[in-house]
Parts: C-alpha cells; sequence; structure tokens
C-alpha cells in the first residue's frame, strides 16, 4: 500500500468534470476518457503527469496503470518530468521554420536561458519544447503555452509581449469547470 | 469573385452564437433534413453534389457514407476527423473556432443522414481551446432542441460530444484516430475490417473530415444538383486554402474549385504575391505529404495548360511533373529557401511522427531524417542521393497506413525535381552547411 499523505487527489471541480466527460462514453467504454482526463490531470498537477498521478488517473478510470502508461509515453502533449511554470511550445515544421521558427527558438533560448528539450530556466518560469505542426501556418511563427497560441512571433515586441504577459500571471487560466486557475506549478528540476 | 459557401458569415460579429448563426440562416439544414426528407435522401443528395473528401485522400462522401453497414440494432457512430495536423494545414481550427454551429450543424445533418444516435468531433489536443467553443456551441444547440432527445419533435435523438486528442498526427489517419478514441495508443489498425463495417468500438462507423461535414448543409440547402454546378468536372464545389509561407497574404481562403492556381498566388484578392518582392521557387500544394513541384511545373502542366485548383488539374502529370489537392495546405517558397533544408524538415516530422509499428516506416523515416540532415550539414555523400530514392521506394506501399507515402513522396519529388541542389550540398559541402546557405544557379545566398 502507498501512503496517502503523498498520494495525489483530483480537486472537487476537477472530479465533478471527469464524472461529465465519463458519461460522453458507454458505460463500459470508461478507457474513453483516458486522453481527456490526462490533460485535467496535467492542468492539476503542474503541467506534468507523475507516475503517481497516472496511477491516479488509472484508478478513476478502472484501468491497468501500464494503460495510462502507454498511452502518456505516445502522446507529445504529456510531460512526463516536471516542467516550470510556462511549457513554451515551440512549432518547428516548415511553414513555421520558413517564417523564422529556428531564430525564434534561439531568441527564446537566449532571452529565458532554458534549452530546448532540458530543464526550466533557473528562475523555474519557463521550460522550452519543440513541437511538430500546430496547425496555424499561416500565421507563423507560433508557440503555444497550455491552450493559448501565441502567433506571429517575428518581432521583438511581440515575443517580448508574450513574455511579460506569462511573467505576470500568478495563476493559470481558469479551466471552465473551474472559479479560479490553479497556482502555476514552481520547477523542481 | 468566387462564392463562399461555407465562409459567408465568418466575419459576422457573434456568428459563434447561436443566435446570430439561426438569423443567417443556420440550421435550416436540420430542419429540412429531419421534417421532410428521408435519412436516404439526404444520403442521395450528397452523393450528387459530388463532394469529395476534404481531408486529403479526396474520396467521394456520399459513397463513403453509403458503403456504412446497418445491421439491424447495433449502434452506428459519426465521427469528424478534426485532428487537423498536415503542416501547411489550418483550416478547420479557423472554420471551428469562428463558426462553430456550422460544424455542429452538418454533424446533426449528417447524423440523421447515417443513423447515428451518438457522434463524436476528435479535435487535436493542441486545440483545446476550439474544444471549449465547440462545446459552448453544443449547449447552445441542446437548450435549442437541436440536439439531445426527440429532435425537433421528429422522434430523432441525438448526442454530440468533444473529444480531444493528445499530439500525434498519426491519429488523423482514421482506424488510428478511432483506436485513440477507445483511449488508446493511436496505432493505425489492419484494413479490412473497414471502419464502416467495423469501427468505433467495432461498431459501424464513418469518419468524415470537418470541412466536408461543414459542405453537408449548404448541399442539403441548395440541392446536390445546384452544388455539383459550381467547380470542374469531378471538382464540385468550393474547397479551403490554407496559404502559408512566402506569401505577402497567407490566410484560409474559399476558392471555388478551378481556380488558377497562378491567380491563387498573385492576384490581391487571394494571396497577393510572394512577399518581400522574391520570386517564387517552389509549391507544395497540399499539405507536406504531397510531391513538391517548382515554379513552371506548379504554374503549368508538362503539356503547357495552366495549372487549376482542382484534384484532377493537379495531379495532371503524376508524380513525375504533377501533384495533389491533398488538403488544400498550400505552401509557397521564395528564391532564398533550401529544398534540402525544408525536405529534412519535412522528413524529421514524418519520423518523429511515425507510430513505429511497420518496420519500414519506422527504420525508413528515421534513416531519410539522417541522411538528410547530413547532407544539409556538409558530411554527405553523392551515393547519399540515391540512397534516398531508395529508402523512399521500400517504404512506400509496405506500409499498414499511408504515413509511409506520406514520408516517402516528398523526399522522392524533392530529389526528382531538385537534384542539382542535393548534389551541390555534397560538392559544396562547405558553403552548403553555413547557415541560410541556398543553392541558386551556383552561387551562394546568405
Amino acid at each position: 500500500m502507498e501512503s496517502t499523505a503523498t498520494k495525489p487527489q483530483f480537486s472537487e471541480a476537477a472530479k465533478a468534470e471527469i464524472a461529465r466527460i465519463c458519461k460522453q462514453y458507454p458505460e463500459e467504454r470508461r478507457k474513453s476518457a483516458m486522453l481527456p482526463v490526462l490533460h485535467i490531470a496535467q492542468a492539476e498537477f503542474g503541467g506534468w503527469v507523475s507516475p503517481e498521478v497516472q496511477d491516479l488517473v488509472a484508478e478513476v478510470l478502472g484501468v491497468k496503470p501500464i494503460e495510462v502508461y502507454e498511452v502518456s509515453s505516445f502522446y507529445t502533449m504529456f510531460n512526463l518530468k516536471p516542467v516550470g511554470k510556462h511549457v513554451l511550445e515551440i512549432c518547428r515544421t516548415g511553414p513555421c521554420m520558413l517564417r523564422g521558427s529556428d531564430e525564434l527558438t534561439q531568441h527564446l533560448e537566449r532571452i529565458t536561458g532554458a534549452k530546448v528539450g532540458g530543464p526550466a530556466s533557473e528562475d523555474g518560469l519557463f521550460t522550452l519544447k519543440e513541437v511538430e505542426c500546430l496547425a496555424a501556418c499561416g500565421f507563423a511563427p507560433v508557440v503555444q503555452v497550455r491552450e493559448k497560441y501565441y502567433e506571429q512571433l517575428d518581432t521583438q515586441e511581440s515575443v517580448d509581449a508574450m513574455l511579460s504577459e506569462l511573467r505576470n500571471q500568478v495563476h493559470r487560466p481558469a479551466l471552465p469547470w473551474e472559479e479560479t486557475g490553479l497556482p502555476n506549478a514552481v520547477a523542481n528540476n | 469573385m468566387g462564392r463562399k459557401l461555407l465562409t459567408e458569415h465568418i466575419n459576422v460579429e457573434g456568428i459563434d452564437t447561436l443566435e446570430v448563426y439561426r438569423k443567417h440562416g443556420g440550421y435550416r439544414s436540420v430542419e429540412k433534413a429531419i421534417k421532410t426528407m428521408t435519412p436516404d435522401e439526404v444520403v442521395e443528395e450528397v452523393k450528387k453534389s459530388g463532394l469529395r473528401g476534404r481531408g486529403g485522400a479526396g474520396f467521394p462522401t456520399g459513397m463513403k457514407w453509403s458503403f456504412l453497414a446497418k445491421p439491424d440494432g447495433v449502434p452506428r457512430y459519426l465521427v469528424c476527423n478534426a485532428d487537423e495536423s498536415e503542416p501547411g494545414t489550418f483550416k478547420d481550427r479557423q472554420l471551428m473556432s469562428k463558426l462553430p454551429h456550422l460544424l455542429i450543424e452538418g454533424m446533426i445533418t449528417s447524423s440523421y443522414a447515417l443513423g447515428a444516435n451518438t457522434s463524436y468531433i476528435y479535435i487535436r489536443g493542441e486545440l483545446l481551446y476550439v474544444l471549449r467553443i465547440l462545446e459552448k456551441a453544443i449547449a447552445e444547440a441542446y437548450a435549442a432542441g437541436f440536439l439531445g432527445k426527440n429532435i425537433l419533435g421528429s422522434g430523432y435523438d441525438l448526442d454530440l460530444h468533444v473529444h480531444p486528442g493528445g499530439g500525434a498526427y498519426i491519429c488523423g489517419e482514421e482506424t488510428a484516430l478511432l483506436e485513440s478514441l477507445e483511449g488508446k495508443r493511436g496505432n493505425p489498425r489492419n484494413k479490412p475490417p473497414f471502419p464502416a463495417v467495423q469501427g468505433l468500438y467495432a461498431r459501424p462507423t464513418v469518419v468524415n473530415n470537418v470541412e466536408s461535414i461543414a459542405a453537408v448543409p449548404v448541399i442539403v440547402n441548395e440541392g446536390g444538383d445546384e452544388y455539383a454546378k459550381i467547380g470542374v468536372g469531378r471538382s464540385t464545389g468550393t474547397k479551403l486554402i490554407s496559404a502559408c509561407g512566402h506569401l505577402n497574404k497567407p490566410g484560409i481562403y474559399e476558392i471555388e474549385l478551378g481556380l488558377p492556381v497562378e491567380e491563387f498566388i498573385y492576384s490581391d484578392e487571394y494571396c497577393g504575391g510572394i512577399w518581400k518582392g522574391r520570386d517564387l521557387k517552389a509549391v507544395v500544394a497540399g499539405g507536406s505529404s504531397v510531391p513538391i513541384l517548382p515554379k513552371e511545373l506548379i504554374l503549368k502542366t508538362a503539356a503547357g495548360e495552366n495549372r487549376l485548383m482542382t484534384y484532377e488539374s493537379l495531379s495532371d502529370g503524376g508524380f513525375v511533373t504533377g501533384t495533389m489537392l491533398g488538403s488544400g495546405g498550400f505552401i509557397a517558397m521564395d528564391e532564398t529557401t533550401c529544398i534540402v533544408r525544408n525536405t529534412w524538415n519535412f522528413s524529421r516530422f514524418y519520423h518523429h511522427e511515425s507510430c513505429g509499428q511497420c518496420s519500414p516506416c519506422r527504420e525508413g523515416t528515421g534513416w531519410m531524417e539522417k541522411v538528410l540532415h547530413r547532407l544539409e550539414h556538409g558530411h554527405g555523400h553523392m551515393e547519399d542521393i540515391d540512397l534516398l530514392v531508395s529508402v523512399a521506394k521500400q517504404i512506400e506501399g509496405n506500409t499498414i497506413c499511408p504515413l509511409g507515402e506520406a514520408a516517402a513522396w516528398p523526399v522522392a519529388a524533392a530529389v526528382r525535381h531538385f537534384r542539382h541542389e542535393f548534389e551541390w550540398h555534397v560538392t559544396h559541402a562547405k558553403e552548403a552547411a553555413q547557415p541560410g546557405a541556398v543553392y541558386r544557379a551556383g552561387a551562394v545566398l546568405a
């Protein structure tokens, strides 16, 4: 038995949202809620899904933990390691590259001090992650932070505006089932 | 000025609310279909319209619908493929976020035609903000009686849900999408059985792209024959083109199929020409997986005819001198673009996105990425160029799903049309490896 002291628990608001989502699928197909519940888990527990959090997801869905691990490791949106307060997902695919995503990545590495694929910046604010096409090619280059797209980041001003908006966020934006957003997690490198 | 069948009202303020959408004729197709037509009559109109799948494959939608198995007492499903991930393509995101009710209306009318009582919109996980928009609009549709039990007093019931993915290009392949919707890894299934017989939860299922579903309301309202009058030959109706890359005015354009490519690129009504006064070098016309064409071949066919934005005209010449309309992801590259670097970038994408199930794709995409990386970075050999073509050939046709072809075609086409650039990367390895270096008639441009 694991100790209950360290065991993560969903908030009441998240539990209600999970219950709503599970009703969208046939009773015996509760596993279908895997991806939506993993998204909720990542938002609830500081932007990543630890093995303990994944076990909780398995428990909620009534599946074996391995069924969650094999899914969380397949889909790129789920962070399996601790991250900074803000994960900057920089699109690196062709159309963004044509409009300067390589330069944007270098610029963000310089400004934040974080490296793509590496740990969060020393102040714990930013994790940089390169991702594939975000379906915003006409507004390239593009960065996604949680549910928000920052587009046409081809000027110093547009990048500065994004970073200052993020620096000023104490809590992450509230999700539809929440009254307020949760405090942003502090990176634990 | 072409007709706008889907996007006429896209910039109307408040069009994302049911009230404003209704004022502009929204949900008429639901009323017409449910009150005055049988499901088969709706299918018949879609067949007559000639509508072809707008996700990329171009398979006739009405025919796909008619393949749906309908055993008694077995539920069947309509699943909308909103996993838009093909590089260069961003039309569905725009359509759903600005006109959520158009997709919902299309889902209701189409579900009625197919006899589905539960339908899903599978949207890529990165678009969670669009999922929120859709869920809000769906709640409005329930409140107005367009969803739920006994829709418009007809006795027909429908529940509609939105399901997010988790970041995987492969889930745009319809059987991988269904696996994902069942809460599993997105590994494509062996076919047969096809989804029309055994799809979601092993039940008969139709999977259609967002834009295909969004075309159903206008087809039902105006009739399939009217819809088919727009366009050229077997390319009927309008198509959303996502224009990106080195264009003056990138963005989404709804065009009547048959528009000349040259007009699309250069006219001020559309893309307004190439940025910074530069010359066009090449175009990837239908999303990253279709063959790249040099300027001369995208504007005119090998026979010298004007190339049109139609399924047939773009594929004229096969893969020797033609390409495909695909998803309508139109990527323009100016004269300063390095084709080797761009091809390497796309190969890295496909390697990253291969699900790993079939060895030719899992290994082959990795090989192509590595070989292209060394060519781009000045460590390539002359025989690498033929090696690329050979690996691409060995992937093609040897995988469960079309990701293999999607990875192989761009590489084969880049070598076919731009072999001199690959050779230059070997003969001028040092120069070619400089950042921003580009082959142009033997000169290095920074």
